[in-house]
């Protein structure tokens, strides 16, 4: 044969292959509202600059009829492109071979550009729409899962791990994008559960939907899984797109700095923050006051919204923003928004990323439902992950910061390295009222009209107290600052803290409140 | 005291408490759907895991020492006994045998 003939042949091979499991599967899988593997990868990359890796790879089960089946690509897609000009390692499962089950091939393709992008020291993007384990293959498909979990859990903190949920995830295969950093779904196309509604109504006879048990909205708005939710998956390919443009490829770098921007959000600090520490603002506005062209990338934006999280930039420098969200619940720490926020934190820590902290809060959520689910535990990731962070750490403290709440939140005594107060502050062991009801009992119980008293105890209490200069005469806060000034002092911050340099005790690894 | 009371505008804001103070703010869905604490009743026997009653050992009306075997519940493919908790009677079985029941149903009631 021909040189030329053999291109012919390879031409002919690729394109039966790049068809996985042919034109009616195909046609199924966009009757179902989705993109087809092949599609997603050229659409999420830049143009021409994908190469594929293991097209041919074929499985080597025998049992069960499957000598005789031929999967094209064993049901994944793999190989290497770039995204905004950077590399990234990508794989894409392709429901229409065989419901992109995964077999022992199909998951050695996986963990082969796994092992890449850690070498490599590049994100992972994983796009997970499969059945499930391909039951004829047996303990060689668990075998599979359980060593991607493996190298999930070694590239953990030193490449940016990306799940891309479009389709159904279930059993097994839910715990590699909950071993990732950022798991992305779409309304309607995501799925993921450890046992599906076929199960669940079998064992307990409960009829439940595969949305209402485990849709796209499910994992962003209640169990928290989902970090990013899209109406469509081109929605989705944007925020990745954006998400890796705040992030650096991996954990010995920082990320690209961009030309700086002046904010365009036009109200004021001073404007947005009511002086009465009991009505509530969108803590969203001072960050769009605070950082560069107003950008910021909310992540969980869904999922316990009495804490927001995110990335944005500070003199064309990417932060992450830990705030408290006045809006809901009074802003106050609880199960969920502990276990956000800390997670976040460690996520900036890992790879070079500066945390601002907004600070405006009541405390922790009181209730029997919060002490029994662990409140103590889970909010005490939040202590553990800012003590822990090394990266520059800053604080400014808007209004309310009692109590537990005020240790909590990237105090001076947790570690941080700048503490700043506006004059509306009010840093205090707690609340005026509840605190004048201990200092004062005995002085309100006997009064005469224990009521004025009362409150003339509240008002003496919050006087002295509830504002910024006794933590500043303590030295705890480093400055009160006019809110007016909040933005140029926070670029000062970060550029004075470039070369910080901070280590901690040698061990192989701490024990965090998991 | 209420830990909210609803606004009667309509911003959705609630009176929040936290401690001794209330916040004007909004619930989240899953706030609003939280599974309100209820004392535990000693005279129930529930289920602590969803499954199947595969037997029943005990009839309404029987005194039943402590430590017996009121009736075995499969559940993730383990056969659990269910033993009474302290003398007593059994007023009432709200289950039957091969019936699948939910995680923390009444199953037995005790005088």
């Amino acid at each position: 044969m021909s040189l030329k003939q053999n291109i012919e042949e390879l031409r002919e091979l690729k394109a039966v292959a790049e068809k996985g499991g042919g034109d009616a599967a195909i046609e199924k899988q966009i009757s179902m509202g989705k993109m087809t593997a092949r599609e997603r990868i050229l659409a999420l990359l830049d143009p021409d600059s994908f190469q594929e890796y293991d097209l041919f790879v074929e499985h080597e089960e025998r049992n069960f009829g499957m000598d005789k089946k031929v999967l094209p690509g064993d049901g994944v897609i793999t190989g290497i492109g770039t995204i905004g000009g950077h590399p990234v390692c990508i794989y894409a499962q392709d429901f229409t071979v065989m419901g992109g089950s995964l077999g022992l091939k199909h998951a050695r393709k996986i963990t082969k550009i796994m092992d890449h992008a850690l070498k490599m020291k590049v994100p992972c993007i994983g796009i997970n729409d499969s059945g499930g384990a391909r039951i004829q293959e047996g303990i060689g498909a668990l075998a599979g899962y359980g060593e991607i979990f493996y190298r999930n859990t070694m590239a953990s903190g030193v490449i940016p791990q990306i799940s891309v949920i479009l389709g159904p995830c279930a059993g097994g295969a839910v715990y590699s994008p909950a071993l990732t950093d950022f798991v992305f779904v779409v309304d309607n196309i995501s799925k993921m559960f450890i046992t599906g509604p076929n199960v669940i109504e079998s064992v307990l006879g409960e009829k439940i939907s595969q949305e209402e048990l485990g849709g796209a909205r499910v994992h962003a708005e209640i169990t928290g899984n989902a970090h990013f939710f899209a109406k469509s998956e081109m929605e989705c390919f944007d925020q990745i797109k954006t998400l890796l443009s705040y992030v650096p490829s991996n954990n010995a770098k920082k990320a690209n700095d961009i030309e700086p921007h002046k904010p365009t959000f036009k109200k004021k600090i001073e404007n947005i923050i009511p002086s009465d520490p009991k009505q509530p603002y969108d803590v969203r506005d001072i960050i769009r006051a605070i950082v560069d062209s107003s950008e910021f990338f909310e992540v969980q934006e869904l999922f316990a919204p009495n804490i927001v999280i995110g990335f944005a930039r500070l003199n064309g420098e990417t932060i992450g923003i830990v705030a408290n969200q006045p809006m809901y619940l009074a802003g106050v720490l609880d199960c969920d928004s502990a276990d956000k926020a800390a997670r976040f934190i460690r996520y900036c820590d890992s790879f070079n990323i500066p945390i601002l902290t907004l600070e405006d809060m009541p405390g922790y959520l009181p209730g029997v439902d919060q002490e029994h689910a662990g409140v103590i535990r889970h909010g005490a990731k939040v202590l553990y992950a800012y003590s822990e962070a090394t990266v520059p750490k800053v604080t400014v403290i808007l209004r309310k910061a009692y109590g537990g709440g005020y240790i909590a939140m990237n105090s001076r005594h947790l570690g941080a390295d700048f503490v700043f107060a506006l004059p509306s502050a009010e840093i205090a062991v707690m609340g005026p009222e509840g605190a004048a009801n201990i200092i004062f009992a005995k002085e309100i119980r006997e009064a005469a009209d224990p009521n004025a008293m009362r409150e003339e105890k509240v008002k003496e209490y919050t006087a002295k107290f509830a504002n910024p200069f006794v933590a500043a005469s303590k030295g705890f806060i480093d400055a009160v600052i006019e809110p007016g000034e909040t933005r140029d002092l926070l670029i000062h911050t970060l550029a004075v803290s470039k070369e910080k340099e901070e280590y901690r005790p040698v061990k192989k690894h701490g024990i965090p409140p998991f | 005291m209420e830990i909210m009371t609803e606004l009667k505008d309509n911003t959705g804001l609630v009176d929040f408490a936290v401690t001794a103070r209330k916040y004007k703010t909004l619930l989240t869905e899953k706030f609003r759907n939280r599974k309100v604490w209820e004392a535990p009743n000693e005279k129930e026997v529930r289920s602590h895991i969803p499954g199947t009653i595969v037997k029943i050992c005990v009839s309404e009306g029987q005194e039943v020492k402590a430590g017996t075997l009121l009736l075995i519940h499969e559940a993730m493919k383990m056969q659990n006994r269910v033993e009474m908790p302290y003398d007593g009677r059994i007023s009432k079985i709200n289950v039957t045998e091969g019936e699948k029941i939910p995680k923390d149903f009444v199953m037995i009631e005790i005088a």
